[in-house]
């Protein structure tokens, strides 16, 4: 259950994705050595491989990237790390999941699963460990709040939707530091996306598809009707867009107008909220 | 008080941003001066209908006819409006279609109902934050679409979130302004929950809400190729 294969892997990937990464006039641009790097990834069989392989090209040779955007990309690292080993123990754990839900959950899986392994080979020997995490968010003690997460189907939502929705922020958040770098920004842009799918699907299924506020697909001020998980929607209740108050151009009410906008988080909230779940 | 700081720091940000789209524009509005004359000295007695260009140098042309220039972050931004005006027409007409409430659910009416409420309010803020550089209020052209039908309003409202997020996911490059690029990334996750949502309507409990590791992120053209069908305009983008 450690990672997904490489033929699970190469079906996650949308064929249109691969042509278009393939085709970037910037990758292609720095010489004739790209497609022999993506060729290699593809022999290899490992899509992410070949997407990296793309994405350092970008670079120069050598795969150096700049200091500048490790950092950004380990700090994405270690949310799909939680995620990926999150899903993997949760599609692994006996009666967790109900049969109906499954195949929501080895998608989510699957997704997870290779956003590791793009970030991984994008970072090359940059790329920081797995940590060891304590999904209980009890810091490595096991006992923390969501200690039956892996036996109890309702807390297992729950992180799930909080995990979901602050990696929407997070990644949200880092775009602007990416934004030189047009390529891994454009990727990390589509990974955030997917997440955002994600969280919509989680929210909805904890709704049971009925309209419990704020189990909607998408956030409802900062409300959140699971403890402990303020921080993950701290000022998610913003309506001031480019300095334009939204209220006062639209006959639309204040509350949608929270759901129309998913805000940032910084780097160091998320990890305050990331922290509790890492036992070393 | 942090509140104040942020939009401190936007207001200067914008500053710059309008600053350097003013001298673009200046350029451009040399060059169109003398297209323009050039054409006025080829006339022979009838007046011809210049094509006027806004204040962020999108041109529009006497036909209605739309082009778009993504050297100039307000262009993209105008993009992104258009394709937010789509929606919101198109969401307008289905919830304010007489068989709304007997083709959906009450939740499938909630969720559509909330759609609509936030590509309304996509649309006018862009309106608002573009003024008097924004383009002008666009034709929808939804005559293949049948509100009646529960099927043809869902595929539709599927291929529009999947083309938002495709749109913003492949406009990002081109924005200089960090910013602009921060209020279209608050944007499209929110298409993307969309997407999802529609999705599983469709095909409930399945894995279609995300049929990718990766969203596409498609070219301008690739989009409005892709959304012509659906507006009466002609809309096109140069230098991207």
């Amino acid at each position: 259950m450690s990672s997904a294969s490489s033929d699970g892997v190469l079906s996650q990937i949308d064929p249109a994705v691969l042509a278009q990464l393939h085709s970037r006039r910037d990758a292609i641009a720095k010489g004739a050595s790209a497609s022999g790097v993506v060729l290699a990834g593809l022999r290899m069989a490992t899509v992410p491989a070949a997407l990296a392989a793309l994405s350092t090209n970008v670079f120069g040779q050598g795969a150096r990237l700049p200091s500048a955007i490790i950092g950004v990309l380990n700090f994405a690292l270690r949310l799909e790390y939680l995620e990926s080993e999150f899903y993997n123990r949760g599609v692994a754990a006996d009666g967790l999941i109900p049969l109906a839900d499954r195949t929501i959950f080895t998608t989510i899986q699957g997704h997870e699963n290779t956003h590791v392994e793009y970030f991984r080979n994008l970072l090359g020997s940059s790329a920081r460990p797995k940590p060891t995490f304590d999904y209980s968010a009890g810091g490595g003690s096991g006992s923390g709040p969501f200690a039956d997460v892996f036996t109890n189907y309702a807390t297992f939502l729950a992180v799930a939707q909080a995990f979901e929705d602050t990696g929407v922020r997070a990644f949200k958040g880092q775009a602007p530091t990416l934004k030189p770098y047009k390529d891994v920004l454009q990727a990390a842009l589509s990974v955030h996306s997917v997440e955002a799918r994600h969280a919509a699907e989680v929210r909805r299924l904890r709704g049971n598809f009925m309209d419990m506020e704020p189990n909607q697909g998408w956030i409802t001020n900062a409300t959140t009707d699971i403890p402990g998980t303020a921080a993950v929607y701290a000022g998610d209740d913003n309506v001031i867009q480019l300095g334009v108050d939204v209220r006062t151009i639209t006959a639309v009410a204040a509350k949608e107008i929270t759901e129309a906008f998913d805000e940032p988080l910084s780097m160091a909230a998320v990890l305050a909220i990331v922290t509790p779940f890492i036992a070393a | 008080m942090s509140t104040d700081s942020i939009s401190n720091e936007i207001v200067v940000t914008e500053a710059n941003i309008e600053a350097q789209d003013r001298r673009a524009f200046l350029r451009r509005a040399g060059l169109a001066g003398a297209a323009i004359a050039l054409a006025g000295c080829g006339a022979s007695g009838k007046e011809i209908m210049a094509p006027e260009a806004t204040a962020s140098g999108a041109v529009v042309n006497p036909d209605g006819s739309i082009v778009l220039n993504f050297a100039t972050d307000i262009d993209v931004l105008n993009y992104a409006y258009a394709l937010e005006q789509l929606e919101a027409a198109f969401y307008v007409t289905a919830v304010s279609n007489a068989a709304f409430s007997s083709i959906f659910s009450t939740s499938e009416q909630r969720v559509l109902t909330d759609i609509r409420d936030h590509e309304v309010v996509h649309k006018d803020f862009f309106a608002a934050a573009l003024g008097a550089a924004k383009i002008p209020n666009l034709t929808p052209r939804f005559g293949a679409i049948d509100f009646g039908s529960r099927t043809s309003v869902l595929q539709t409202a599927k291929t529009f979130e999947d083309l938002g997020v495709s749109a913003y996911n492949g406009a990002a490059r081109y924005l200089a302004s960090e910013a602009y690029l921060g209020v279209a990334g608050k944007i499209v996750s929110v298409e993307a929950r969309h997407a999802s949502a529609i999705r599983d309507i469709l095909n409930n409990r399945s894995g279609d809400f995300a049929p990718n590791a990766f969203d596409l992120g498609n070219t301008p053209q690739t989009v409005l190729t892709a959304a012509a069908p659906f507006i009466t305009e002609s809309i096109t983008v140069v230098n991207a």
